[in-house]
């Protein structure tokens, strides 16, 4: 079997002498879909920022299809094939589509000083790739910031699959959205697992991560909480774990009514 | 259903809107109207020399405006433009003279100098990642300072020496500071550098990949990080840039004077900032353009040229500055609403 993708194996990552992740470990194949679900504060966001390369690791490794790496940049770790898509961070709102598609690997032509922007081509390519994830754009000159929530997450992640990732990195792209926007966004996630490539999704929402995902790693206060294939959890189980099992148990308890939830009915000044 | 919904609500962009997008829009009728309200109010003001003036007025604000936009595109401000103007002149004229040497080594050191000043503000902006306001009005007064104090030591009072009977003086005047009689107008070389560095820095903003990093890392600096725009690059580039036209600046300065003033150019640098506000810029970044900047220069010019023309009290000058720049800014910001309103 082919080494993985990305792997971590016991990672850890210290902010000064804040533990933000601890043991943390995780892989992804081409064609899978990792789906790492914690609460807030959990270390989800830590983890993303040392698969993309914003930050490094202190313990543990790092593998890129068995080769043990240190990313010191976001670019050091696209050259590599790892794309990842933030949440908020993904465009610059005032700039046009096009213009962002392409943002940071800008195809040029002519030469020495007068090597310029292939305009025709960012335009073109920008409204096919586009057209291809279904967004059917009549003006790929207007300013990215006034697409839709979901228009713009497929915006980048057609972005990362036409610029060769094979590893995708989505931090919460179904956060903001609506329960329509949330089911494009994940057919497209879908559709780049299908074209081979492999997937981090990292989401608070375990209906998301299950309809999609291949394994599930959870996260709680910046330590694995668990990490299953799909074969061996079910969604109500995996819910649960999310929702932190026995501490719903203790919420459930505290929040329930006395005299209502005792007996179920009578009145509450008997 | 929902492709045919989507594409009912994406009506497409009339010429008006178009029009109505576009950075230098808020400029262009302010122009527009700065001029026929002097063409009215003052007879000289259509004269042909006139326009020379006009334009040389423009000329100096605008070869300054131009990069001064160009890094408030980029999100940054420059406060120490104004005496960087002042440095650059000094600079060259006093290693002239002090080492009686060609006026053109002095350019040249000078040159240097001015780059190293521009690199130090991106510089040091970009590792303190402090904000470009308080390094730069840090520049400004040890620029202020320094201005004074090295003229002091060196010539003893507050003024240069005159240079213009050294070798290669005239040379570097056609350069810098010639100018060109077409009739009865007479236009000065300033304008053609204007003009030049506005159409190169269009091209730049426009169609180059250094161009889309100065939008991005003014529009959103963490995005642009994020898929492997080089931040600091760019925005160390756009401080060398302020300092390279405050050379050409700095050096006309000089060189149609003879002497330079160590207490000149302060609060020039708030000037190019209100002719790249005027002309679309935001003061946010990641929105405007040069042709803007340049026209908010040329608003500059009518205004400043008109008052005169006009035979009024120039105190009013500043008044009509600061109309122009609310009314600009409140027309960008409406703008600016429109182009971010998200569905």
């Amino acid at each position: 079997m082919t080494a993985p993708l990305v792997e971590l194996t016991d990672v850890s990552k210290f902010y000064g002498n804040i533990k933000a992740l601890e043991g943390v470990s995780l892989e992804v194949r081409g064609g899978e879909i990792t789906c790492v679900l914690g609460d807030n504060g959990a270390g989800k966001s830590t983890l993303i920022k040392i698969v993309a390369g914003l930050h490094q690791h202190d313990g543990g490794s790092y593998r890129v299809e068995g080769e043990e790496v240190r990313h010191n940049s976001p670019r050091e770790a696209l050259d590599r094939g790892i794309a990842t898509v933030y949440q908020d961070l993904a465009v610059v709102p005032l700039m046009p589509v096009w213009r962002n598609f392409f943002l940071g690997s800008e195809p040029r032509r002519g030469r020495g000083p007068f090597k310029r922007l292939d305009v025709r081509t960012m335009r073109e390519t920008t409204r096919a790739e586009l057209l291809r994830m279904g967004i059917d754009l009549r003006d790929v000159d207007q300013p990215i910031g006034t697409l839709s929530g979901g228009e713009r997450q497929c915006v980048a992640i057609a972005r990362a699959v036409y610029f060769g990732a094979k590893v995708l990195v989505l931090d919460e792209p179904t956060a903001a959205l609506g329960v329509k926007q949330s089911g494009v966004v994940l057919k497209y996630v879908a559709a780049a697992r299908d074209a081979g490539l492999g997937v981090v999704l990292i989401t608070h929402n375990p209906h998301h991560a299950y309809l999609v995902g291949d394994r599930f790693v959870l996260l709680k206060r910046g330590a694995m909480a668990g990490s299953h294939t799909r074969s061996q959890i079910t969604l109500d189980e995996l819910t649960r774990q999310m929702a932190g099992g026995s501490e719903l148990e203790q919420l459930s308890h505290e929040l329930s009514r006395p005299g209502v939830a005792a007996d179920g009915l009578g009145p509450r000044n008997a | 259903m929902t492709e045919a919904t989507l594409d009912e609500r994406l009506t497409g962009r009339s010429l008006p809107r178009r029009l109505l997008s576009r950075p230098e829009l808020g400029s262009v009728v302010g122009a527009v109207a700065v001029f026929l309200f002097f063409s009215l109010a003052a007879d000289a003001f259509l004269q042909p020399s006139s326009l020379g003036t006009v334009l040389y007025a423009s000329s100096t604000i605008g070869i300054m405006a131009v990069p001064v936009a160009l890094l408030m595109i980029g999100g940054e401000f420059d406060l120490s433009a104004g005496v960087m103007v002042t440095t650059s002149a000094l600079c060259s004229s006093m290693f002239s003279y002090q080492m009686t040497a060609n006026v053109w080594v002095g350019v040249g050191v000078s040159l240097l100098v001015t780059l190293a000043v521009g690199f130090f503000n991106g510089f040091v902006l970009t590792r303190t990642r402090l904000p470009s306001f308080i390094i730069t009005l840090g520049t400004f007064l040890m620029l202020t300072g320094l201005n004074l104090g090295c003229t002091k030591l060196i010539s003893g009072t507050v003024a240069t020496k005159s240079i213009s009977d050294m070798q290669g003086f005239d040379s570097a005047r056609a350069v810098f500071a010639s100018h060109l009689t077409i009739g009865s107008v007479d236009l000065q070389v300033t304008i053609l550098w204007w003009l030049g560095l506005v159409a190169v820095a269009t091209w730049v903003l426009l169609r180059t990949r250094a161009g889309n990093w100065v939008f991005a890392v003014g529009g959103s600096a963490d995005a642009a990080r994020a898929v492997g725009v080089p931040v600091a690059r760019t925005k160390i580039g756009l401080y060398t840039a302020v300092a390279l036209c405050a050379w050409i600046s700095g050096q006309h300065l000089l060189l149609s004077f003879d002497v330079v003033q160590s207490g000149e150019g302060v609060g020039n640098e708030l000037l190019y900032i209100i002719a790249a506000v005027i002309g679309g810029c935001l003061m946010t970044g990641g929105y405007g353009s040069a042709i803007g900047a340049a026209v908010g220069a040329f608003i500059f010019g009518m205004t400043s040229k008109g008052i005169v023309y006009a035979q009024w009290n120039p105190d009013w000058f500043k008044f009509f500055l600061g109309a122009m720049l609310l009314l600009a800014t409140l027309l960008n910001h409406w703008v600016r609403k429109r182009a971010e309103a998200a569905t």
